[in-house]
């Protein structure tokens, strides 16, 4: 297959107006970039942030109006054609065309795919009141106008969700029932120990956590959820369930494309899907030469630096730079931060190189093949932190990282 | 150029300090930002120009 890369496209048509729409947008301009830029939301709203949904927002800790990622005049100094509350239903690679619902078509040179993820919902919850996912706004507020003190909140999935929201509604003073299928939370991301360790946070705050349990169904009366049903027969009872039991890309409209699909939009390690078609962000699937796999990575700092990426690679297709990030996200629980760099997926072992996993201070090392791959840090110094990213980066060997970690300790 | 932070905003990633460590550092202790030059020589603007683009809570802003 030959590829054109010689020349720089007249017309960006972005679709997806959330983080990593808005960083490709935003760096096109920052880059220099003067033809056209056409920014597609299914959202109404300006670009807004969504990490602090399952934090801040929740706790009351930060305002609504202040998540808006850039002042709406920084957004009018992009010159964008902004087309927000869109929908994209679906392109046409051969005539580079985007068609919107309602019938409207808006075409391209090229195409940034940036639609995200949407919340996996238990079946049959559908017009549930009480029954809350969180990723939208709309969701954070509506969750949030119901976590009052003394209510019974059952959540639905031990991840990093689940558990941002189980430390929100136990600090707002609700008896809070969180159910996990797997033995131990987080295990198969960050391993039993880990998992064990950060799991401790919510025994130490009067959760009451259940592992290895199944959600069958979700009771209602009226129309209003009362609880849930187990596998096992057995109920819990809640006035609010918050589901956070993973996630979906939105890559439907995409189907009849001839796009590559698998889990996301498969893209080259230029994080292209197709001649004249990008993906960014928690929707694609892109191959990440320094760990030499392909990922799909559902973190914030992942979504503007692939962005940020891609309108380098548009602006300069000649040069064209493949997208090598060490992925790093965070995660607020209780007085607990939590930060991760790396790959951890398919990790091999695990190696506890600073604190202890008994207390809240530690770093856990991951390693896959010979190589350190990830790490793990609770309650570290930035300066260390950022010490262990650079040896991630560096992709150095297991063993000399063990031996100087040994040698330090 | 003129740098502000956010530091209510921050989140502690630290994206900026691996990106244009001779503008931006982090505390010891919360790993907020710290500004470390609000006025940049123009060798490090293309540098707090990609900060402020993959800053995780939108808490870098720059006027040119």
């Amino acid at each position: 297959m030959t590829v054109d890369l010689g020349s720089v496209p007249a017309r960006v048509v972005v679709v997806g107006a959330s983080a990593g729409g808005l960083a490709s947008a935003e760096a096109l301009r920052k880059f220099g970039y003067t033809g056209e830029v056409t920014l597609i939301g299914e959202e109404v709203h300006l670009p807004y942030d969504r990490p602090p949904l399952s934090k801040e927002v929740l706790s009351g800790d930060l305002d609504p109006d202040r998540l808006q990622l850039r002042p709406t005049a920084d957004i009018d100094a992009l010159r964008l054609d902004l087309r927000l509350g869109q929908m994209a239903t679906g392109v046409e690679v051969s005539s580079r065309t985007v068609t919107l619902a309602g019938g409207a078509t808006v075409g391209y040179d090229t195409l940034v795919v940036a639609t995200g993820v949407r919340p996996r919902r238990l079946p049959g919850t559908d017009g549930v009141r009480g029954v809350h996912v969180l990723r939208t706004l709309e969701d954070a507020i509506a969750l949030k106008v119901r976590l009052r003190p003394g209510r019974r909140l059952v959540i639905v999935g031990a991840g990093f969700i689940g558990a941002e929201a189980t430390a929100v509604a136990r600090r707002l003073g609700l008896e809070v029932t969180l159910l996990e299928p797997a033995a131990v939370p987080l295990a198969h991301a960050l391993g039993e120990d880990v998992g064990r360790a950060l799991t401790r946070a919510h025994h130490d705050h009067g959760v009451d956590l259940r592992t290895g349990v199944t959600v069958e169904s979700v009771l209602s009366r009226d129309g209003e959820v009362t609880g849930v049903r187990l596998a096992d027969g057995s109920e819990v009872a809640g006035q609010d369930v918050v589901v956070g039991i993973g996630t979906h890309p939105n890559t439907e409209w995409l189907s009849d494309s001839g796009l590559q699909l698998d889990n996301g939009l498969v893209c080259d390690e230029f994080s292209m899907a197709a001649p004249g078609v990008y993906g960014v962000g928690d929707v694609a699937r892109w191959h990440n030469p320094l760990f030499g796999v392909t990922m799909r990575i559902e973190h914030r700092t992942n979504a503007a630096e692939q962005g940020l990426a891609v309108a380098r690679n548009l602006l300069e297709p000649t040069a064209r730079r493949p997208f090598a990030p060490v992925p790093y996200f965070w995660s607020d629980q209780y007085d607990l931060k939590i930060q991760a760099y790396g790959y951890l997926r398919g990790h091999e072992e695990v190696a506890v190189v600073d604190g202890d996993l008994g207390t809240n201070r530690f770093i856990a090392a991951y390693r896959n093949g010979d190589r350190l791959v990830g790490i793990v840090a609770v309650g570290m110094p930035p300066r260390i932190v950022r010490n262990w990213r650079a040896a991630i980066a560096k992709r150095q060997e297991w063993t000399s990282v063990m031996n100087a970690a040994l040698s330090t300790a | 150029m003129h740098v502000e932070v956010d530091v209510p905003r921050c989140v502690a990633s630290g994206q900026c300090v691996l990106i244009a460590p001779e503008v931006f550092d982090q505390g010891d202790d919360d790993g907020m930002v710290i500004l470390l030059d609000d006025s940049p020589a123009p060798e490090h603007h293309a540098g707090v120009r990609e900060s402020a683009l993959v800053c995780p809570a939108a808490a870098i802003r720059l006027s040119e």
